[in-house]
Order: structure tokens, then C-alpha cells, then sequence
């Protein structure tokens, strides 16, 4: 692996075989070749290894929820609470070790109190150590990883490791290091405060299920995330709560991981629903579930939860009522939007704006709020606002008797129109106030016109005539019943 | 022979059964009436819920296909969803909810969906058709498309009659084509009646019943949609009238819907 590095072609990495014939990172690549002339050099790609690496994050997510992510190469777990599965630490770490190999990796794994401290005993450590705290006091100062200049100044004053520092006092190696290397020493120690950022929140609720063997088809998978599912719905409801998003994760023996997520509109919680909508999530994928050697564990969480109160069963029959009239329509929306998309499931929710494109917004229908009420149309009027409205307007040619006047003929769609009656013009301003000062914008003139055949139109003419411009434009911008 | 008898009367009580429960959940669906005395004679009593209309129209005259489209689903209630070829949408311009609430239909009961080809379009018109809460399904397709054959169209069809939901199917620029719609209409936007200072009228279409199921076909109407009533009426009896009032020489009375009968007849009667 090469890449370059201040003006020089240098090795970023290099596998056991070339260490061994006394390569090290940092070479440059002349020198490489001069020491090993058939030496294989390939370009380093940061942002590959940045995919992969977090392609191993998500495949370690079966062992913690909190999963950290060192770029370039590291990876910190938080074990807390997790540990019951295994039989002891050194069982975890063989474990993790194993799945490595597995999923085509080399690692080195360490556990510590810290985080900080973990992370230098996997990169650091040479020796086995009787316990925790000797192992940590017997790593090499390098474990700082301090900048060259105050590593080569702690080892010319002669410490070669955390132990020499530890037991001096730290306001002389904070005056001479800086204040750096003081916190470092704390952290790795677990003396200091240490932090964790985990990739993703921790959800509400997960259930996972882990196969001895590994289950190869996807209809089985689907089967497991109704069991699943089915779990999810008795914890739901001991917490009085419906989940409004759905997560499954299927974990593949080979360190792949598929994530299924589905959205509801409602709070929901029935178990068969929720099994349902995967199925119609599995349907609507580009390329079909590939099971590939078999998922060894599926995970099934619940990132987003609202209160929902229990449902009271019917007396008769035992079944929940259908409830509100509302229910049945929910569920085909959400059906709907998991297998084409939330963004093509819309209701109109009204927005209080002049401008008459504006005065509606197309929500997914999934998040759309509570149906408001609408303006109601002024009783013995025609219709004042067209049924079908073009985004953006479409420009027609109009011949009008007085250039500030209504429109007589239009051509549109390379039909021309002859005007029969007119009605008009409704004047409608730009938004001046959310213009830059001194930009006014142009005001539209409606015209509600229909022409010889009975097919009525909305124009507007783009500026007043004469005062905002000397010849507006015409455009088309709905149609009418 | 007298087993033989038997087992056959048997059979036979078995069938009338399985065909007297078959009409009974069948037979709830029942019809809206328009409005119009003629059209809903010809239709015998209005148009039937819980099954597959079409409706023709012009390619372009996408105002009036909708418009009457929007006006069977104010008539027949309920939410409606509206499933929408996405490239017809983006053609012919986007529903405007005040539009919709212009005609007196609520736009708070309408779900869109838009989806990017016919196929998608006809399989999520067949899963809102089985859901039984919904009114009616609006289905805007473009011309005559090749995923709409005659399968599509039964499939249509006994989706609407097992969930009683109303499929209004609206072609743009189609042809007749084999189908099992109840009803099949062509529609064209019809001049409408001016109103005061030469402006244009109420939404009025001219109507033509061009084959419907299990009774005789034919009729063209032109009608004139009353928002404030909810029903059709026809655009030349009302022309009429109004021609009549104008060619006699008395003071116009304006008619409000406050005030009676009687005495817009009385004041007739005087002049």
C-alpha cells in the first residue's frame, strides 16, 4: 500500500511478509525497491478502507449496541452489560478474534477499563501481563502517541514506560510535555474522564435471536422476524407504547449485515402488521435477501416509540373493534409506503400563504399531521382556483385587445385557443417581504378564461404593464373543471 | 336410481345456496344517484358502487376528466384515494387541493400516490379497492396502456366488488378498449353558462354513456355541477330558464337559497 505523503511516494502499509523483509510504513517507495525490488505497491484508497471499516462496525454490532469507530483502523466496543453471553472476558475476545478471521480481517483485540486504555494495549502491548494495571504500566511510552518531538524528548529523558511516568509527579511533565500528555497518561491509566460517541443512539426496545446454525433462507429469516415481532408486541405493550419505526438487522455468518427499517404511520404494535409490512419491505427491494452462508443472528429494534394506550378487547368474539374509521386506511399507508416510498404516499396539508402554489404542501402521507380544516369555497361561486395546477407555469403566447387588458386568444401546446369569456384580473402581489429591499418582484393579473370548446384555463400575465415592465409575459397556470 | 335422485336434489339445494350467499354479499353494494333525473334512469337508480367505471376523455382536456372524476367521488363519500401516473402528473400538472375543495371536495379525505409506471399504478389501485374504509379509488392513467389488459381491468374489477370501494378509472387520449367496467363514459368539457359580465360558469361536461353491463347503453347528456346542492343538472333546461327569463320583460329577481319557493313564485306572477 502506497499513498503519497510530503512530495514523496511512501508506504501508508505493509503485510507481515514485507516487515519481515524490513519494510516499515513511512518508507519511501524508492527506498522500498531499492531493498526489495520486487515489492508490490498499490495505491492506499482511505476512503475504501473508511467503507470497510465501517462494514465491520456494523457486523460488530452483534456483540454491543455501542459501537465506536477509531478511523483509520480502529474500533472501540463497549462490553458494559454485555458480557452474560460469554463465559468470561478472554471467551469474548476469542470470540471477536474468531469472527475476524471470518470476515477476512486481522485484529488485534484488547480489553481495559477505558477505552483509551484498551485501544493502547491492542496496538501496544508486547508482553502477557498477570493482570489489568500491570499491563497498562508496563506499555511503552509510544502508547501516548504523542507527536515525534515530544516522543523522542521522553525517551532521550529516559522513560521507556507508562510506569517511569506514572509515578512522578505531573506538573513537571505537564510544564515540559504539555498538558497533552498528562490527560493521555489519566485516560489510559482510567484515572481521567473518558467519553464515548457511540455510530447509533441505542434504541427504545431490540429483541435479537441468535441460530446455533445458520438459517439460508429468506422466507425463514422473514419467519424469525415475526416471532420477533411478536416479542416486540408484549413488551410494547407492558410499557403502554407503539413503535413509529421498525428496524431489523440480519446479521450474515460472513460479517455482512442487511438492515431492513420500516416506517409507520400510527403508533404501531400488532405483531402480524408489523411481520407484514417486512414482507412487503422484502418485495419492494431492488435486489432480492441473499442469505448467502446463512444469517447467524437477526435483530429486530424499535429506534422510534410513541405512547399508545392499550387496546381493550370486544366482549363478544375477543377481538379488538375496528376502532376509529380511520384505522384500515392507516395500515394501507403504511403497506403502501413501505413497498413504494413514503414520498409517493402524500396528503395535502394547507399552508397559509397568497401565493397560490404555495398554499398547499403534498406531506408523505406517514408524517403528515392530523387532517386540518380547509377554507371552504364561497357558496354560488364558480370555481375560483382550477383543479389541476402546473408546477412550474408554462409560458403561452396571448394576444390581448389592450396590452393591460384580458387575454383574446392564447396558443398552448401548439393549439391556438380562442377566449369566449373572460374574468378578470384577480391581482395577486409577489411576496415583497421575503425579497431583498429594492426587489418588489413582479405581480401576476389571473384571468379565469374559457374558450370555444368549453375548456377553461387560469393565465396570469407575469408584471403589471407599463409600471413593472414594458411587455409581460403570459403563462398558463391551471386548469379548471 | 332413487340415491342417485337424491344426491342430485342434493347437489342441487347446495348450489341455490352457495348462489343466494354469493348475491347477498354481493348485492349490498348499491348505487349513488347522481342527480340527474335522465342519467340515473339509465343507469337504473345511479351508478353502482363497489365497482370498476371508466371514464374517456380527451388527452387534453385533463381538467374536465378530473374535474368529473372528483365530482362521482364527492357523490360517493368516504376518503378517496387518488393513484396517479407520475409522468401524467408532471404532464398535466398536479392536483390542487383548492380546486378540489372549489368543487366541494375535501381535501383532507384525499391520499395521493404517485408512481412511476401503470403496472405500479393498476397493483396499488387493487390494494386500495380491497380496503373496505375507503370511498372510492381515482385511478389516472395515460391513453391506452399495454399493462391494461383485459386481466387488469377483471382484476380491477373484483378487487372493487370484494372491498365495496368504487373505482373510478380515467383515461386521457383512450380508446375504448375491452374491459369488465360497469360503466363506461366518455367526457369532454362543455361550454358553461356565463355568468354576470361574460365570465365563466359553474364546471359543466358533456356526457356520454357509451356501454354499461346488464342494461342498454347510449345517452348523451350535458350537464352542469351544482357544488352547493351536490348533484348534476342539466346545462340545457337551465340555459332554457334562463333564456325565458330574459325574454320576458320583467325585474329580475335573484333567487337565494333563502328564500322561498313561494314567493319567487308570487313575484313571478306579478310581473
Amino acid at each position: 500500500m502506497i499513498e503519497k505523503r510530503r512530495g514523496a511516494m511512501r508506504l501508508a502499509a505493509c503485510d507481515a511478509a514485507a516487515r519481515e523483509r524490513g519494510l516499515s510504513p513511512g518508507m519511501t517507495l524508492a527506498d522500498a525497491r531499492a531493498r526489495v525490488p520486487d515489492v508490490v505497491a498499490v495505491q492506499a484508497d482511505v476512503a475504501a478502507d473508511r467503507v470497510w471499516l465501517d462494514a465491520i462496525a456494523d457486523a460488530c454490532d452483534r456483540f454491543t449496541p455501542l459501537v465506536m469507530v477509531e478511523p483509520p483502523d480502529g474500533l472501540v466496543l463497549d462490553m458494559t452489560g454485555c458480557l452474560h453471553r460469554y463465559d468470561d472476558e478472554p471467551a469474548l475476545l476469542v470470540e471477536v478474534d474468531a469472527a475476524m478471521r471470518r470476515w477476512a480481517s486481522v485484529a488485534r483485540a484488547a480489553m481495559a477499563a477505558t477505552p483509551e486504555g484498551a485501544r493502547a494495549l491492542a496496538r501496544f502491548q508486547m508482553l502477557p501481563a498477570p493482570d489489568e494495571a500491570s499491563a497498562l504500566r508496563r506499555l511503552p511510552v509510544a502508547a501516548l502517541e504523542l507527536d515525534s518531538e515530544n516522543h523522542a524528548g521522553l525517551r532521550r529523558a529516559g522513560f521507556r514506560t507508562l510506569c517511569d511516568l506514572a509515578d512522578r509527579p505531573m506538573a513537571p511533565l505537564a510544564a515540559r510535555f504539555g498538558g497533552d500528555l498528562v490527560d493521555r497518561l489519566r485516560r489510559i491509566l482510567g484515572e481521567g474522564d473518558s467519553r464515548l460517541v457511540p455510530r447509533r443512539m441505542p434504541p427504545a426496545l431490540a429483541v435479537e435471536r441468535r441460530f446455533a446454525e445458520p438459517i439460508a433462507t429468506a422466507e425463514a429469516a422473514l419467519g424469525v422476524i415475526g416471532d420477533l415481532a411478536a416479542e416486540v408486541q408484549a413488551m410494547l405493550e407492558t410499557r403502554g407504547r407503539g413503535g413509529r419505526r421498525f428496524v431489523a438487522r440480519l446479521y450474515r455468518s460472513d460479517g455482512h449485515v442487511t438492515t431492513l427499517a420500516i416506517d409507520s404511520s400510527r403508533p404501531l404494535r400488532d405483531a402480524q402488521g408489523i411481520a407484514r409490512l417486512f414482507v412487503e419491505r422484502v418485495g419492494s427491494l431492488n435486489d432480492p435477501l441473499d442469505p448467502g452462508f446463512g444469517y447467524d443472528m437477526i435483530r429486530l429494534a424499535v429506534p422510534r416509540d410513541e405512547p399508545l394506550a392499550v387496546a381493550q378487547l370486544a366482549l363478544e368474539g375477543g377481538a379488538t373493534g375496528k376502532g376509529a374509521d380511520g384505522e384500515d386506511i392507516a395500515a394501507l399507508v403504511d403497506r403502501l409506503s413501505t413497498r413504494v416510498g413514503a414520498r409517493r404516499v402524500r396528503r395535502f396539508v394547507p399552508r397559509d400563504s397568497h401565493l397560490p402554489e404555495q398554499t398547499a404542501l403534498a406531506l408523505p402521507a406517514i408524517e403528515a399531521p392530523a387532517p386540518a380544516p380547509w377554507p371552504a369555497p364561497e357558496p354560488g361561486e364558480p370555481p375560483l382556483r382550477p383543479l389541476h395546477m402546473f408546477d412550474p407555469p408554462q409560458p403561452v403566447e396571448v394576444i390581448a385587445a389592450v396590452p393591460d387588458g384580458p387575454p383574446q386568444r392564447f396558443r398552448w401546446r401548439r393549439t391556438l385557443h380562442e377566449v369566449v369569456y373572460a374574468e378578470g384580473p384577480e391581482r395577486i402581489a409577489a411576496e415583497w417581504w421575503r425579497r431583498a429591499p429594492g426587489d418588489h418582484g413582479l405581480t401576476r393579473d389571473y384571468y379565469r378564461v374559457e374558450d370555444g370548446r368549453g375548456r377553461r384555463f387560469w393565465l396570469f400575465r407575469h408584471g403589471l404593464y407599463g409600471s413593472e415592465r414594458t411587455d409581460p409575459r403570459w403563462y398558463v397556470h391551471g386548469l379548471f373543471a | 336410481m332413487n340415491n342417485m335422485i337424491d344426491s342430485l336434489r342434493l347437489l342441487r339445494r347446495r348450489l341455490a345456496l352457495v348462489e343466494t350467499r354469493d348475491r347477498a354479499t354481493r348485492g349490498t353494494a348499491g348505487s349513488v344517484p347522481v342527480g340527474h333525473g335522465a342519467i340515473d334512469h339509465a343507469l337504473g337508480g345511479g351508478l353502482m358502487r363497489g365497482r370498476l367505471h371508466e371514464l374517456l376523455a380527451p388527452a387534453d382536456d385533463a381538467g374536465a376528466a378530473s374535474g368529473f372524476a372528483a365530482v362521482l367521488a364527492r357523490l360517493i363519500g368516504g376518503d378517496i384515494m387518488w393513484v396517479v401516473d407520475e409522468a401524467l402528473w408532471r404532464r398535466e400538472g398536479r392536483l390542487h387541493p383548492a380546486g378540489l375543495a372549489a368543487i366541494g371536495l375535501d381535501p383532507a379525505r384525499l391520499i395521493i400516490v404517485l408512481l412511476p409506471d401503470v403496472s405500479a399504478v393498476l397493483r396499488a389501485a387493487v390494494d386500495g379497492l380491497r380496503c373496505s374504509t375507503l370511498g372510492s379509488v381515482v385511478i389516472a392513467l395515460p391513453g391506452d396502456p399495454r399493462a391494461l389488459d383485459l386481466t387488469a381491468s377483471r382484476r380491477l374489477a373484483l378487487a372493487a366488488e370484494a372491498g365495496g370501494v368504487t373505482a373510478l378509472m380515467l383515461r386521457l387520449g383512450g380508446k375504448p378498449l375491452p374491459s369488465a367496467a360497469q360503466s363506461r363514459w366518455q367526457v369532454a368539457s362543455a361550454p358553461s353558462l356565463p355568468l354576470a359580465g361574460a365570465s365563466p360558469g359553474h364546471p359543466a361536461w358533456t356526457l356520454e354513456l357509451l356501454r354499461q353491463r346488464g342494461r342498454p347503453d347510449g345517452g348523451r347528456w350535458c350537464v352542469e355541477w351544482d357544488s352547493e346542492q351536490a348533484r348534476l343538472h342539466d346545462r340545457d333546461r337551465a340555459a332554457a330558464t334562463i333564456a325565458d327569463g330574459a325574454a320576458l320583460p320583467r325585474t329580475v329577481v335573484s333567487l337565494s337559497p333563502g328564500r322561498s319557493a313561494a314567493r319567487a313564485g308570487a313575484s313571478r306572477r306579478i310581473a
